[in-house]
């Protein structure tokens, strides 16, 4: 999973898609996820540095990171092949 | 030090669906070349741009197109003698045809240039003929026929289905989802914009535009590509944000490489899911949105002017993208006085 490029965030949590000129809010957490994502961080490691960080249990932040993913290759941010990097 | 300039322009209509009149001028007034005096051409009474002085330095009544050339070229001779035009800039498609038609006269006999493309170019991309135009020069075009009554829209069904695009040879559009909805399409369009009207296949997505200008002689001097954010009830952009979008530019530039447009223009395209796009329309003329290009970083109309005058213009290589536009509505006061002068004496 690797995010496109060209997409632009800034410390604000707003994200920016060049390509079609979409844009969409994120919490704190959300940004720091794309960042990492943005990165090359694998999800495993997301999930790990977001478990060791904050106070969440391990199902609770599993479903929501693949919602979370999932709503990132909905709206096109992420690479076409989709896959980890 | 900025040259003195006296540039004239038409579509002073700042309204809900806007000419580019304004635009154009605020562009003109940005240059940091010239230094203009703005002369606005009207066609009628209520049009804003008359009333705006820090923009409009004097407005003249023009005649309507249906009036005739020779009408035209002699109110364009008597604003000359007042006002020693060195450019003039149409911005209405309607009009077009007739200033194509006399702008070597005007040039010639007084001095007033201008910067149109050729009546060639104004015919091949209209939208009567945009599927031929499109397979000339290798851009995907939505099938459609032009029809002249309303009978012949069930027999078009062998060819196009529900939902299909109404549209008039000059503006507006409206979608058709069964026979009575394009039959009321039809006659509503054809009664306010004349014959042929323009049946064209639905293509599903997202609509994209560029405006663009090319040299006459292939090169792209300025484009840039807007999504439209928010759309009026008429479909017209009231917000909309500049992109990062190979595919449009090179469309742009391969469409103006193989036509030599020449001139400002407006493309118009669908782009759809599959990232396929689709050219809907082209307008031989900036569009009403214009200054959006101007706050990326591209100057089209100073551009235009000085390609007008003959002079050899670099074209621009980059535009900030993610440049915003927001429309906004703005009541003016006007005093009665100058209403009846534009009136009664025609200019003001």
């Amino acid at each position: 999973m690797k995010i496109k490029k060209n997409i632009a965030i800034s410390e604000s949590g707003f994200i920016f898609n060049p390509a079609v000129g979409d844009s969409y809010s994120t919490n704190p957490i959300g940004a720091e996820i794309i960042k990492m994502l943005k990165e090359s961080k694998s999800i495993p490691e997301i999930n790990s540095y977001i478990l060791n960080t904050y106070q969440v249990d391990a199902t609770t932040f599993e479903k929501d990171l693949y919602d979370f993913v999932k709503m990132l290759e909905k709206y096109k941010l992420t690479d076409s092949d989709g896959k980890e990097a | 030090m900025a040259r003195k300039l006296n540039i004239a322009v038409t579509g002073l209509n700042a309204i809900d669906s806007p000419g580019p009149g304004i635009p154009v001028i605020r562009a003109l007034k940005d240059s940091k070349e010239f230094d203009v005096r703005i002369i606005g051409l009207s066609y009628e009474t209520l049009e804003p741009g008359i009333y705006m002085h820090d923009l409009v330095d004097k407005t003249y009544q023009i005649p309507l197109p249906s009036s005739g050339q020779e009408f035209l070229i002699q109110r364009l001779a008597y604003i000359n003698e007042q006002e020693d035009l060195d450019v003039l800039i149409p911005n209405f498609d309607a009009e077009l045809f007739s200033f194509i038609k006399i702008e070597d006269y005007l040039k010639s006999s007084m001095g007033i240039h201008m910067f149109l493309p050729t009546f060639e170019q104004y015919e091949q991309r209209h939208k009567v003929n945009l599927n031929e135009f499109g397979d000339k020069h290798g851009i995907k075009v939505p099938k459609s026929k032009m029809i002249f009554s309303t009978a012949e829209i069930n027999g078009l069904m062998d060819e196009f289905s529900y939902p299909m695009v109404i549209k008039g040879k000059f503006y507006e559009a409206a979608v058709a989802y069964n026979y009575e909805q394009a039959a009321t399409h039809f006659n509503k369009i054809s009664a306010k914009w004349g014959l042929p009207i323009i049946v064209q296949e639905f293509v599903y997505g997202t609509e994209v535009n560029v405006t663009a200008i090319g040299d006459g002689k292939g090169t792209t001097i300025g484009a840039v590509p807007m999504r439209k954010l928010y759309i009026t009830d008429k479909g017209k952009a009231w917000a909309g944000i500049t992109l990062d979008d190979d595919t449009l530019i090179s469309l742009t530039t391969n469409m103006i490489a193989s036509s030599k447009w020449r001139g400002g223009l407006e493309l118009e395209f669908m782009k759809t899911k599959d990232d396929e796009y689709y050219l809907m329309e082209i307008n031989p003329r900036f569009p009403a949105w214009v200054y959006l290009a101007v706050g990326a970083g591209q100057n089209h109309p100073e551009a235009l002017v000085k390609m007008a005058l003959g002079e050899d213009v670099k074209p621009y290589s980059s535009y900030e993208i993610g440049k915003l536009f927001i429309r906004y509505a703005y009541d003016m006061i006007v005093d009665l006085k100058e209403f009846e002068q534009i009136s009664t004496q025609g200019e003001l």
